[in-house]
């Protein structure tokens, strides 16, 4: 009998070790796919939780996000850890056939199978829901997937470890986090043929949902190279800093994403962001020149208009004031691709509401401003307190 | 201390949505830090001097009931109404804020505007009788026995129907019939207004707007008798209460 009782303790302590097992794979699932975003793209708008049906518009038709929730009949539910790590790794969905690339599985194949494997056991937990979505509406050919099977053979090779190498542990972790799960850039970066992501050094950004997702090799676009880490860190997690606030796809990014990274996690891919060489690359949009008296004109028609609608936030001498970013020195404003700052005024927004900034202050929208108009002010503000920003004219801005 | 705990489980159920309830409804300041800077891109449309309501458009917020109003943000933010400055504002924002931003609007209550010109009497009478007695035949009930004797809202999630434009309440009616704007399930308004035909929705939205606001503007704590229909958005009455 006392032969057996080390036994009896040992599967009686052993038994529940196994379910807490289970249950932090889960825990640290939920972080991962957090930072993976996955709910970004498989929930629709006021839809259930990963049961997919976001339409997603690109160049080769419309794509609908699969319900990955572990329902069996519509969902992902009789897909092991295996299945999943097949998708993520190599874009091979259980039956065998292609994942289509819109899924940014070129990023996700960076990582390690042992965080897959978590983010299975989390996806496990999430409530199984019944929602068949329809198939993906693509243009003639591109609905065959077997191309994709050549697309893959072209432009897509399985991540290994030495992908993400770097001596320095803490640079290594970033860059894990910003090339796999966070795939960055999934929209910094242009994609060229048949979409696949452009690896130059000096690759351009891309076009998302009408925004322009800067570079981030260059310090006078999204470059970090010049911040400190922790003001870098800062902007990722809470969307907000004393110089520069998220807006558009970016704000979605850190409110469904970003915002849940650890400060360890941060501060890794602010510091491997910091560590990419810096580049000067050019704009895809190319700004149609003024003439000297045409660039005097917006100056003075810009400065009444920001008297009038924006001094009152933004400051005199465009200084910021509570809640309203700098726009002195602001990158937003002053790198070669306008369509963001008009954006930004013509829509307005806030920026996303985060632990670090859970009340933020809204930017009005001005759709009144005729392009002319919007066009002067940009210049205006681009041109002034120091900004040496070459002008806009109103065709730059037409939409 | 048990009508803020109906209250937030009412703000919970109507939004359909197992969320906690928020943490800024404990407190009952208004949270005045500023929030009318933080919030000016409401008030570049939203403004308090009112919007004209025989042409403008915009709807006026100021006084609303706060679950009505956080309700309104969260349908936006789920498309369930669309809009696309407000699909576009509300986008990024956490219900603990929304419901800061409802509450701050509803503790306001600065003057209407004036009301539209009277329209002609076949419409005026038309409207008043959908209003108050509403169409038994059609089984369209009286607008009066949910939104208030006064018509200026029901605690906690009815909306006022007073001092709003024509042609905002037009719009709303007709995004109803054509499934463009949901309410929880219930969706009574869905149901309503599919009895409606276009001049119903013509001769409600001119007789409201031009409606005189009453001395007491604030929403009704309770509706006059029990409600003609069971809303989603509206909270059941509690058997304790």
């Amino acid at each position: 009998m006392h032969r057996l009782l080390p036994i009896l303790l040992l599967l009686l302590t052993a038994a529940p070790a196994v379910g807490a097992t289970d249950s932090a794979d889960a825990e640290r699932g939920e972080y991962l796919a957090r930072i993976g975003n996955c709910s970004g793209c498989h929930t629709a708008p006021g839809g259930e939780p990963f049961a997919g049906g976001l339409r997603l518009d690109s160049p080769y038709g419309t794509f609908i996000t699969p319900n990955i929730t572990p329902d069996a009949a519509t969902g992902i539910g009789d897909w092991d850890a295996d299945d999943l790590w097949a998708a993520m790794h190599e874009g091979e969905r259980a039956d065998g056939s292609p994942l289509y690339p819109a899924c940014p599985y070129p990023s996700y194949t960076r990582v390690e199978r042992d965080d897959i494997d978590a983010i299975h056991a989390y996806l496990e937990t999430v409530p199984a829901v019944a929602h068949e979505t329809p198939a993906h509406d693509l243009d003639w050919p591109y609905g065959y997937r077997p191309l994709v099977n050549l697309w893959q053979a072209l432009y897509f090779e399985p991540g290994t470890p030495a992908d993400t190498a770097d001596a320095d542990p803490v640079r290594a972790r970033g860059r894990y986090l910003v090339e796999g799960l966070g795939h960055c850039d999934g929209c910094h970066r242009a994609r060229g043929t048949f979409g696949a992501t452009d690896t130059e050094a000096d690759a351009p950004g891309a076009m998302i949902h009408g925004w322009y997702a800067p570079p981030l090799a260059d310090p006078a676009q999204a470059g970090l190279q010049d911040w400190p880490v922790a003001e870098a860190a800062a902007l990722l997690r809470s969307g907000r800093t004393e110089h520069a606030a998220t807006m558009g796809p970016m704000a979605d990014v850190v409110f469904d994403s970003l915002q849940y990274l650890s400060s360890e996690d941060a501060r890794a891919m602010a510091t491997y962001l910091k560590s990419i060489p810096a580049r000067t690359v050019a704009s895809p949009e190319r700004l149609i020149g003024l003439s000297e008296r045409g660039r005097e004109a917006a100056m003075r028609e810009g400065g009444r208009i920001y008297a009038n609608a924006c001094a009152d936030c933004h400051g005199d001498e465009g200084e910021g004031g509570d809640g309203a970013p700098s726009l002195a020195g602001n990158r937003a404003v002053t790198m070669d691709n306008p369509v963001n700052v008009a954006n930004m005024i013509r829509r307005g927004g806030f920026p996303p509401a985060t632990a670090g900034n859970p009340r933020p202050y809204g930017m009005p929208p001005f759709h009144q401003l005729s392009e002319r108009e919007l066009a002067a002010v940009i210049s205006y503000i681009r041109g002034s307190w120091g900004n040496d920003a070459a002008p806009v004219s109103a065709t730059n801005l037409r939409r | 201390m048990f009508a803020t705990r109906v209250f937030l489980i009412a703000i919970v159920l109507a939004a359909g949505l197992a969320i906690a309830a928020p943490a800024s409804a404990r407190d009952s300041t208004s949270g005045g830090d500023a929030m009318a800077r933080r919030l000016e891109a409401c008030t570049a449309c939203h403004a308090e001097e009112g919007i004209r309501l025989d042409d403008g458009y915009v709807p006026r917020i100021h006084g609303k009931p706060a679950g009505y109003l956080y309700n309104q943000l969260v349908n936006y933010q789920a498309l369930r109404r669309r809009n696309a400055t407000m699909n576009h504002m509300v986008s990024h924002l956490s219900r603990d804020y929304l419901y800061e931003i409802a509450r701050h609007f509803a503790e306001r209550h600065p003057p209407y505007p004036a009301a539209a010109e009277r329209p002609g009497r076949a419409l005026a009478e038309r409207g008043e009788q959908l209003v108050r007695e509403g169409d038994p035949q059609a089984e369209v009930p009286a607008c009066a026995s949910c939104h208030g004797e006064r018509l200026t809202g029901v605690q906690p999630n009815t909306p006022g129907l007073v001092g709003l434009p024509r042609l905002y309440i037009m719009a709303q009616l007709g995004a109803w019939q054509v499934g463009a704007r949901h309410a929880a399930a219930p969706d009574c308004m869905a149901e309503i207004t599919a009895q409606l035909d276009g001049r119903d929705v013509e001769a409600v939205a001119a007789w409201l707007a031009a409606r005189p606001v009453p001395d007491n503007t604030e929403p009704a704590d309770a509706p006059v008798a029990e409600p003609p229909m069971d809303c989603g958005s509206v909270p059941a009455p509690d058997d304790n209460a």
